[in-house]
């Protein structure tokens, strides 16, 4: 018999623990919030991304990511690869640099920061003096210049960052060499552009912010050129063969100018306003880069008309007489150019535009004729219509993977078909043990499928519910429908577009089950959609069901939104998952609940007034039940004010964030002090001072059955069980409220042969009132051997042991407070773990996971892995309820992330760091998807050669790159299956490394 | 009853008191031997003879010195009734439904007048809902102090029951900041304040807290550390057996150690350990070890019934563990009373998960089993 012990005095189980059970936050997924600065390795073919939080994220091929953090948490506004090295430079607002390398341990590369800076002048000088504008790494691998604010060029040695005082080339030393002509003026300010000569390292161009534009020779300090514009200078572009020079100014004009030593020019060449003859916009960075045709691309940001487009964020794109104005949704942060990455190479041939925007990263096909974007396999943005909710599906049978996939490659025509560009280093990460997926729901109605599986999060498929309601944007009314002679040649790119045509769309339970491909999908409006994964495009009307949750309830006004209206006739649906009904909750209350029994043909939901249950076999309502209290007018008024969406919530934030900056930079005005602000001042202070008398109270008071939404059905679970008597077990369906009642139904479901003869029957069985009247967080049976009861079509798909029905099951109820076990069917208290009242902490959210053994191939167990409200994760044990392990993992105040959590049915999860990204975090030993990569020097000389047979020109981009990477390749374990957006390849690589896996 | 006919309209006489006693407009007069009053509920059924009202329920109260009315429905108040009244006893009888509960009440000198003018005036009904007083087997605490002999002087620990009330706990918490004595001086360390009391409200109406005072323990479990959403939630989820330990803001009121009389408090509301802990505990007893263990269930659109626990057989192993426990505690001195029975839970030294909670008499049966 085994001796009870209490826990934490058993060193078997300890043992047994640390087997189970490890903490890793392992990668993030998604777009990284705020962006400030974009760096760009041709050699390393490796991107870099700086954050306004001091973060610094390297991307290479798919798998391949790093990141750091700098200490000091500030905005990162420049990123610097240095030329051949693993290594880079980082300057922050703070005017510190940092250098940061690539180093290899123990066979894989990690990212770390060696050594920082900040530069000083000589005591006295203004901080304008040494305020970092430019910094240009230089190609002799050791010297950093700086171009400042004052105008005066420093020069550092690295890795140490020492200062050659003696190199510094000073706005006076630049003023005496300069021919008499150029020197009356005052051309200095500050540097806004060094450049060395693209084969000459002994040559940089200095151009500062007045007009001019100087080449200096290194070795003999002396103005080599001189060019003199007489716009605002924005940015420099050196021609590959150093012959010619290409300005962008401020008012919305580039010029271009020769460079030769003799022949001292005026005037440039050629000057142009590309979206003249109105005022223009500054065109704040150019590209000028050559090609073996002949004709040049001329890719530059901004420059605008002021007037009409003014408030567009552009790039646009100029080869061979074709201009196109990418138009982007937020803010363009930085953009580059991939390019020939051998100085030895003639041309440029340019292959890839790269543009980091403030809200997602877009590339685009620069060798494929209308420059098509291509599909990125990591950095998505997530949120480009904010995510509502998120669902997770682990170990999805192959057959539904292919499908899905198949599906979604049907939407990705218009992108490109390169392959990814940068894909610098090697993933040495093994191939991920099984297919997850992540569906999130988001506020404009649409559900993406993410492959989850692995280190990149990459979208699959999406689905759009849209285009089942009438809406008061008709879809085909397009904006993209743009004539041909518009001017500017404006082009929407990208995904992000956070405006939603009706919040009512908005997605917020999700479930899919695996095996039969069955979707239920419920929103904000009360509309739940039942859908079915279907290969072919088909045109078909969607049945309509009202489920009035109120009944008998008299009296009651909803002053909520309206319910949606839903097109009456046929709809044409793409392939993929297509709705065939449609249930509308009245009143149209957010749906808070959803569970789908794809065997049994079942689809139960609940709102803040009572829950339903619908047969989509027979397409008919099997029974609805209203949970509101009487006393509950909130509820029954309108859409719940607490139960705010995330993005809206965060919108909010942010808002209320800028007006305490602005307001506390307005807080001084320039004119003199009125009597009213003098008032206002007074009130604040009053107003401070009374927040200081009254400090937050809590009040202390037992719920009540008569407390707001009681009501509120917070979860819902089909389960086969015993729940009338020990000796037949049926299904039934149970329901959990937040006034912490508990409802079971038992349902008789006809057997398939007569499945569309009878009709299902329901019959209310049991009600439990928990005295703590908690919200109830989820409900779980547990079989004869304490397992979880499987999922419905589990068993029959051969992927479960069936649950054992002989011995008694129990029903675990977890409520926001407390766990309880009780028995069935003879509902009696077994076991409970109250958390709250020890702890203080309450259960956000709770999932059950295996957890394997990382040293016994087949042993593992069932727990529950939950989230507090402190955003601690604790692993309670089943069925004895024994608190495991915990481990802090969220900031308590960042109520999104924790509110926005998901745990996977192996230990895992994600959960929102921000809006755009997804924390990944594993509870296992077993199952760990973290990045594990390999960044070498060696490989990059490797690559960056390309020197296939076909001239570069000719031959197409992706040809050139797996030509580079194969060399690279050979030897090296194989990759993680990243599958690229092309169908065929697709499936094939899939079914590959799958079968693999398999043997 | 043949002493109160003897007696009938005799006054005078040494040990005999008068009595006065209205119902409604009907006044009757007898008289009762002082120093052998009886028992109540033989008063209560001679009140009931006299004013030939045998089958009525009623109120009894009468006006003491002070003139407050004050209700008698047991042995001791009525004793007190009878031992203070001079000369003359008054008492006042109210039908039990028609009852003014607002008219009892140990009131100021301000308010004396109004007290009979209530009585007179059945119909001059007040809003707020009052406790009906009633008979001893009735009553059950609302408050008590606990650990009087373990706690520091300067600490209370103080037991709020909620359960069966309708009365709203009735109090707000705050963060705060308080000094500590350490071993490197005074420190101020953040701490966990009483805010306000809610008339009315069950806390304001034990007159055991107040505000400002610090909370040191929920249920045993130390706050220091705890954010003020976590203390909340905590006392939340205690809150239908809250046991507070505070220490109050007003140290003069401190219980003094070895003295079981009620020096301090004069409070009308019972407390169990001053008032009748012999009849009140037991039938109480259940609930303390868990008092939100009395989910209901409905079966098949039944009665509601509370859920039974789990027989124990299939979890001996672990009450074996809460035996072992709760006999630990009885080695350590002490005694199995229903006082005492609570220190190990809310003594702070047991912060064991108490997942298992077979109840109370589960475990004495056990017990004795161990025992052997």
């Amino acid at each position: 018999m085994r001796r009870f012990l209490r826990p934490g005095h058993d060193p078997a189980r300890e043992r047994l623990k640390r087997d189970l059970f490890q903490f890793n936050k392992t990668v993030e997924h998604g777009f990284p919030h705020q962006p400030s600065a974009l760096g760009c390795s041709a050699s390393l073919r490796i991107l870099a991304i700086g954050t306004r939080s001091g973060a610094v994220k390297l991307y290479g091929a798919p798998g391949v990511e790093f990141m750091g953090l700098h200490q000091e948490n500030n905005a990162v506004m420049q990123i610097h690869f240095l030329p051949g090295q693993c290594q880079l430079v980082t300057l922050l607002d703070d005017n510190s640099l940092h250098l940061w390398s690539l180093k290899v341990k123990g066979g894989v590369s990690e990212l770390q920061e060696d050594e920082s800076f900040t530069l000083r002048g000589p005591p006295g000088a203004a901080p304008s003096a040494t305020q970092i504008t430019v910094v240009l790494p230089h190609s002799s691998r050791e010297l950093l210049y700086l171009g400042t604010e004052g105008g005066n060029v420093f020069v550092v040695q690295l890795p140490a960052f020492r200062v050659l005082e003696d190199r510094t080339i000073s706005t006076d030393a630049v003023l005496q060499r300069l021919p008499e002509e150029a020197r009356h003026r005052r051309v200095f300010e500050m540097v806004e552009a060094l450049q060395e000569h693209p084969q000459d390292p002994n040559q940089i161009l200095i151009g500062y912010s007045r007009g001019l534009i100087v080449i200096w020779d290194l070795q003999g300090s002396r103005v080599l050129c001189h060019f003199l514009s007489s716009q605002q200078l924005e940015n420099v572009c050196w021609q590959r063969d150093g012959r010619l020079l290409v300005s962008c100014h401020s008012d919305g004009s580039y010029c271009q100018w020769p460079v030769s030593r003799d022949a001292q020019q005026a005037e440039p060449l050629r000057s142009c306003v590309p979206y003249g003859p109105f005022p223009c916009k500054a065109i704040t960075k150019i590209f000028w880069l050559t090609t073996q045709q002949g004709m040049p691309f001329t890719i530059f940001q901004g420059g605008m008309p002021r007037a009409s487009y003014g408030d567009r964020h552009c790039i646009s794109v100029v080869h061979d007489g074709q201009q196109t104005a990418f138009d982007f949704t937020s803010r363009v942060i930085d953009f580059t150019v991939l390019a020939e990455a051998d100085p030895a190479a003639a041309f440029d041939d340019p292959y890839a535009l790269v543009v980091l925007a403030e809200e997602e990263l877009v590339v685009i096909d620069l060798q494929t004729a209308g420059w098509p974007p291509v599909q990125l396999p990591y950095l998505a943005s997530l949120h480009c219509s904010a995510i509502t909710c998120s669902h997770h599906v682990s170990n999805i049978p192959l057959k539904l993977w292919e499908r899905i996939i198949a599906a979604g490659s049907r939407q990705n025509a218009q992108f490109s078909t390169m392959e990814w560009p940068i894909d610098g280093g090697t993933s040495l990460a093994p191939a991920p043990p099984q297919r997850d997926l992540l569906l999130t729901g988001h506020e404009d109605g649409t559900v993406r499928f993410w492959d989850a599986s692995g280190v990149c999060l990459r979208l699959l498929y999406k689905l759009s519910t849209v285009r089942v309601f009438l809406t008061d944007t008709d879809p085909s009314e397009n904006l993209s429908a743009h004539g041909e002679d518009e001017w500017p040649p404006l082009r929407k790119v990208g995904s992000f577009d956070p405006y939603s045509d009706d919040p009512r769309l908005g997605i917020q339970k999700i479930f899919l089950c695996k095996y039969s491909g069955y979707l239920a999908v419920a929103g904000t409006a009360g509309q739940v959609l039942v859908l079915e994964l279907n290969d072919e495009a088909a045109e078909q009307a969607v049945q309509q069901v009202e489920a009035d949750l109120l009944q008998d309830q008299e009296g009651y006004r909803w002053k909520g939104h309206e319910r949606l209206a839903a097109r009456s006739g046929p709809v044409r649906f793409e392939p993929g998952f297509q709705p065939f009904v449609l249930v509308q909750c009245q009143p149209p209350a957010v749906v808070t609940s959803l569970a789908l029994h794809s065997e049994w043909r079942l689809v139960a939901f609940g709102t803040s007034h009572g829950f339903g249950l619908f047969d989509h076999q027979q397409r008919r309502q099997v029974f609805v039940k209203c949970t509101l209290h009487p006393s509950d007018q909130l509820a029954l008024e309108g859409p719940l004010s607490r139960v705010k969406s995330l993005k809206k919530s965060l919108r909010q934030s942010f808002r209320r964030m800028r007006r305490s900056r602005v307001s506390s930079r307005k807080r001084r005005p320039t004119g003199p002090p009125g009597e009213v602000q003098e008032g206002s001042a007074k009130a604040e202070r009053a107003g401070l001072q009374n927040m200081e008398l009254a400090p937050v109270q809590r009040r202390i008071e037992a719920r009540s059955a008569e407390d707001s939404f009681t009501g509120f059905v917070r979860t819902l679970y089909f389960a086969d069980t015993y729940l009338r008597d020990s000796s037949r077990h049926c299904p039934s369906l149970w329901a959990g409220t937040n006034g912490g009642t508990v409802y079971a139904f038992s349902l008789r479901v006809p057997p398939a042969e007569r499945r569309m003869d009878e009709p299902v029957r329901a019959e209310q069985a049991k009600e439990i009132q928990l005295m703590h009247r908690a919200p109830i967080v989820g409900i779980l049976v547990l079989d004869g051997h304490s397992v979880p009861l499987p999922e419905p079509l589990e068993v029959a798909h051969d992927l479960s042991k069936s649950p054992d029905m002989q011995g008694s099951h129990q029903l675990l109820v977890v409520s926001e407070e407390q766990f309880k076990v009780f028995t069935l069917p003879k509902v009696s208290a077994k076991l409970k773990l109250k958390l709250t009242a020890l702890e203080g902490s309450r259960v956000r959210r709770v999932g059950v996971a295996h957890f394997g053994s990382r040293r016994a191939e087949d042993y593992g167990e069932y727990h529950l892995a939950v989230l507090t409200n402190l955003g601690d994760i604790q692993v309670v044990s089943l069925p004895l309820l024994k608190p495991q392990v915990r481990y802090s993992c969220i900031r308590r105040e960042d109520v999104s992330g924790i509110a926005s959590c998901v745990f996977t049915k192996y230990g895992q999860g994600f959960y929102l760091i921000s809006p755009s990204e997804f924390e990944r975090f594993s509870l296992s030993t077993k199952w760990l998807v973290e990045p594990r990569c390999l960044v070498d020097l060696a490989e990059t000389k490797n690559h960056s050669r390309p020197g296939n047979g076909a001239g570069p020109g000719k031959a197409s981009a992706p040809a050139r790159w797996v030509g580079g990477g194969e060399g690279l390749l050979a030897g090296q374990p194989q990759r993680a299956s990243v599958p690229h957006p092309r169908p065929a390849g697709v499936l094939k690589e899939v079914q590959s490394t799958l079968e693999g896996d398999r043997g | 009853m043949n002493r109160s006919h003897r007696h009938g309209a005799g006054s005078g006489c040494l040990g005999t008191m008068e009595v006065k006693s209205k119902f409604g407009a009907e006044f009757r007069r007898f008289s009762l031997e002082r120093s052998k009053p009886g028992k109540f509920e033989e008063f209560y059924g001679l009140l009931q003879h006299v004013h030939k009202i045998p089958n009525v329920d009623v109120l009894v109260g009468y006006a003491d010195i002070h003139g407050d009315l004050l209700p008698i429905n047991n042995d001791d108040n009525y004793h007190k009734a009878v031992s203070t009244a001079n000369p003359l006893l008054r008492i006042f009888i109210q039908k039990k439904e028609e009852a003014d509960y607002s008219a009892f009440g140990t009131d100021t000198l301000i308010k004396k007048k109004n007290v009979l003018t209530n009585v007179l005036r059945p119909d001059n009904h007040r809003k707020k809902p009052h406790i009906v007083i009633s008979m001893p087997q009735d009553f059950r605490p609302v408050s008590s102090i606990i650990d009087v002999d373990i706690l520091p002087e300067t600490h209370r620990r103080v037991r709020l029951y909620k359960y069966g009330t309708e009365k709203p706990l009735g109090f707000y918490i705050r963060d705060g900041s308080s000094v500590r004595v350490t071993p490197h001086g005074l420190e101020k360390v953040p701490g966990i304040f009483i805010s306000r009391l809610v008339p009315g409200g069950l806390a304001q109406s034990t007159g055991l807290l107040a505000v400002n005072d610090e909370v040191l323990e929920v249920n045993g479990i130390e706050v220091s550390g705890k954010s003020l959403d976590q203390v909340t939630d905590m006392m939340i989820a205690n809150s239908r057996n809250l046991i507070i330990t505070v220490r109050p803001a007003n140290q003069r009121n401190n219980v003094v150690r070895n003295s079981r009389t009620s020096g301090s408090s004069g409070q009308s509301t019972d407390n169990s350990l001053l008032g009748y802990p012999q009849q009140i505990e037991p039938s109480f007893e259940p609930e303390d070890e868990d008092s939100d263990e009395d989910d209901i269930i409905i079966e098949d659109n039944g009665v509601p019934q509370q859920i039974p626990k789990a027989v124990a057989n299939t979890e001996s192993l672990e009450s074996l563990t809460q035996i072992e426990l709760s006999f630990e505690s009885g080695q350590n001195g002490f005694i199995p009373s229903n006082e005492v029975s609570l220190a190990p839970v809310a003594s702070g030294t047991n912060t064991e998960f108490e997942t298992h909670a077979p109840d109370q008499k589960l475990l004495e049966e056990d017990g004795t089993i161990i025992t052997l």
